[in-house]
């Protein structure tokens, strides 16, 4: 029995049948990153003692961690291993996600919408929309928020299992056990602290580990031309190397988009729901210390989204030069090929030598378990602040002590941890769940970002508007999306065009669920009574002192930094065109 | 970083790096010189995990002492 344990232990370590095989020094690089972050977790423990150091860490993160944080909760392994795999099969077209699918939408928060969220001090965005909607617009969205996320989360950890299964030949229960289990120790520690403190360090991790393959990549390709020119060669056909040239026609570009899907369905809508009103990333700007703190956090963490293509889109472009017959899934199910899914790690073997093939995994690892703690964290405060809170009081008719609740949220923690496991054993039974619950996802941010925008901006915004906007936003979104399951000619009419692929519907069906519950709040708010400017105070342009800046030095404003990123943003985008 | 009053998390990734350093740079002098591993990379010749294990060490040296606990008592 223990002969077996060893052996069932070794071959969990050391894989059998998969793309890499890890050697002694690799497998050491991972236990001790797995060491760290429980020692982080057990060391935060003493500064864990107030709902505010729980949910919020404090409030006393610097610019530079919030951001960094910011980013890192969002770079999970999958989104790795995803959109690597997007660039072998898109070229980097796959680079909009990252550019125009974000940076605008983080120099909007930071620059425009922080400091409603920050000077409102609220703990979450349901519970801003509490503040300025009222109940019924901010539970509609905490127990959408709250359900989406630990499914999701838990969607995730199948996924990485999956991969983990696939690269290191793991076994799925292994790898699904040991990652929720040391990031539900160390969340349920030190609460959003330990979270973002252990983001930081794999965000580190992230760089450090996957940026072998671009460096040694362009040395072998002979640099970006090098690079290109044997894209070029192994490819005629195709045009994977520029970013908006081909986006004219539906038919002109593998991804079956037009330019004005990317511009408005993605950058304005999608990215802009997502960066702004996912409390997921907003919650670690929330951990700000100061207010010039909370608005520079977001500028930092477009400055790193910026270059995460360095670490994701290249690989993939550099595996189209250098490893080109990378097939879809099916066809390397059918011929036992190499899938272009599989382009991050079998660029790593090609590339790590020993030690380095282990940071690399540790950096697949470590963007799994930022992602997973930014789930469970929000999934806690969301769901002890904005749900369990007020029902509750409601309930018991007594407001508990503070001590309470962060009781209830380590618990929340752990009750998340094993909601997303057992979703991950649901989708391993049945994998269709996994696009029903994305999709689920994608109806409720769009129109929430129409929601809370109208509520900061115009203070004319009704609470009765602020419902019945998210409420018809969400319907038409889900509306959208059963009429073209129902008859796929609906396609034509959502997204404009019948070549359209699954991501430019997503884009059209944000676009319009966006138009929908903007015009419906509108429409409402006008029909219904105001809330006086005296209690929109602290949430809302025009009825809010925000604090100047006019006493610090150019090279210290926000509006500065944030000016900076984007004309490299416009520079970068200009160049790639 | 906690109020000055505990340790800060650019010490603990400067503690990580070193330790990494440490480790990738013997890994990869065993793998240089003795060939240990066996591993068959691309560019091999360019010893990259030995100058990777050495730039971590740096860095983890930086980031450790820059950041030690120690240094404002």
């Amino acid at each position: 029995m223990i002969y077996n344990f060893g052996l069932q232990i070794s071959m969990l370590l050391f894989g059998t049948n998969s793309i890499v095989s890890l050697d002694w020094v690799d497998s050491l690089i991972i236990a001790v990153y797995f060491v760290f972050v429980l020692g982080i977790g057990y060391y935060l423990l003493r500064f864990t003692k107030t709902g505010d150091d729980f949910f919020l860490a404090g409030r006393k993160m610097t610019s530079w961690i919030a951001g960094l944080s910011f980013v890192a909760a969002n770079l999970g392994s999958l989104e790795l291993m995803g959109w690597a795999a997007s660039a072998y099969q898109y070229g980097i077209l796959a680079t909009h996600w990252y550019w125009i699918g974000a940076i605008p939408a983080m120099l909007f928060l930071g620059l425009i919408m922080m400091p409603f969220y920050y000077i409102s001090k609220t703990h979450s965005v349901p519970g801003y929309l509490k503040l300025r909607f009222g109940q019924g617009a901010s539970m509609l969205s905490a127990v959408s928020f709250g359900l989406m996320t630990v499914f999701m989360s838990g969607i995730n950890m199948y996924a990485m299992a999956l991969v983990m299964k696939v690269v290191l030949g793991w076994d799925i229960n292994f790898s699904i056990w040991v990652s929720s289990v040391t990031v539900m120790v160390y969340v349920v520690l030190g609460g959003l602290l330990s979270a973002i403190f252990n983001e930081v360090l794999q965000f580190m991790l992230i760089w450090l580990g996957a940026l072998v393959i671009p460096i040694v990549g362009l040395v072998e390709t002979g640099g970006w031309s090098g690079m290109v020119a044997r894209i070029h060669q192994n490819f005629p056909t195709g045009n994977y190397t520029h970013l908006w040239s081909n986006l004219g026609s539906f038919n002109d570009n593998p991804m079956g988009i037009h330019w004005t899907g990317i511009v408005f369905g993605l950058g304005l809508i999608i990215s802009f729901g997502y960066w702004t009103t996912d409390f997921l990333v907003v919650q670690r700007v929330l951990s700000a210390k100061d207010l010039r703190s909370a608005k520079m956090a977001p500028i930092i963490g477009a400055g790193f989204k910026m270059m995460v293509p360095l670490i994701v889109i290249l690989p993939g472009l550099l595996g189209l030069a250098v490893i080109p017959g990378l097939v879809g899934e099916q066809q390397a199910v059918a011929t036992g090929a190499h899938s272009y899914n599989e382009v991050l790690p079998l660029m790593l073997a090609r590339y790590a030598g020993p030690g380095l093939l282990g940071l690399g995994v540790t950096a697949l690892i470590a963007g799994f378990m930022s992602g997973m703690a930014g789930n469970v964290s929000a999934f806690a405060t969301v769901w002890t602040y904005d749900i369990y809170r007020p029902l509750h009081v409601s309930l018991a008719k007594k407001e508990e002590s503070d001590a309470y609740y962060v009781k209830i949220g380590r618990w929340c923690t752990i009750i998340g941890v094993i909601v997303s496991i057992g979703t991950a054993y649901l989708v391993q039974q049945f994998a269709s769940i996994m696009d029903y619950v994305q999709a689920l996802f994608s109806f409720f941010i769009a129109p929430l970002f129409g929601t809370v925008i109208l509520g900061m901006l115009w203070k004319r915004t009704t609470a009765a508007g602020g419902f019945w906007g998210l409420f018809a936003g969400i319907f038409s979104s889900v509306s959208m999306w059963l009429w073209v399951k129902v008859d796929p000619a609906a396609l034509k009419i959502i997204a404009l065009s019948q070549n359209a692929k699954g991501m430019a519907e997503d884009m059209y069906r944000a676009l319009w669920s966006w138009i929908i519950c903007v015009s419906v709040t509108v429409i409402v708010s006008y029909f219904t009574k105001p809330k006086p400017e005296a209690e929109l105070v602290g949430l809302v342009r025009g009825c809010t002192a925000i604090p100047s800046e006019g006493d610090l030095p150019f090279y210290k404003r926000p509006v500065f930094w944030g000016s900076v990123i984007f004309v490299i943003f416009i520079a970068l985008n200009i160049i790639f065109w | 970083m906690i109020d000055n009053k505990g340790i800060s998390i650019w010490f603990f990734i400067g503690v990580l790096l070193l330790i990494y350093g440490i480790i990738i740079t013997i890994a990869n002098i065993f793998e240089t010189f003795f060939n240990s591993f066996g591993r068959n990379v691309v560019l091999r010749n360019l010893d990259f995990g030995l100058w990777w294990g050495i730039l971590l060490i740096i860095l983890g040296i930086v980031y450790s002492v820059g950041f030690r606990p120690w240094k404002n008592k």
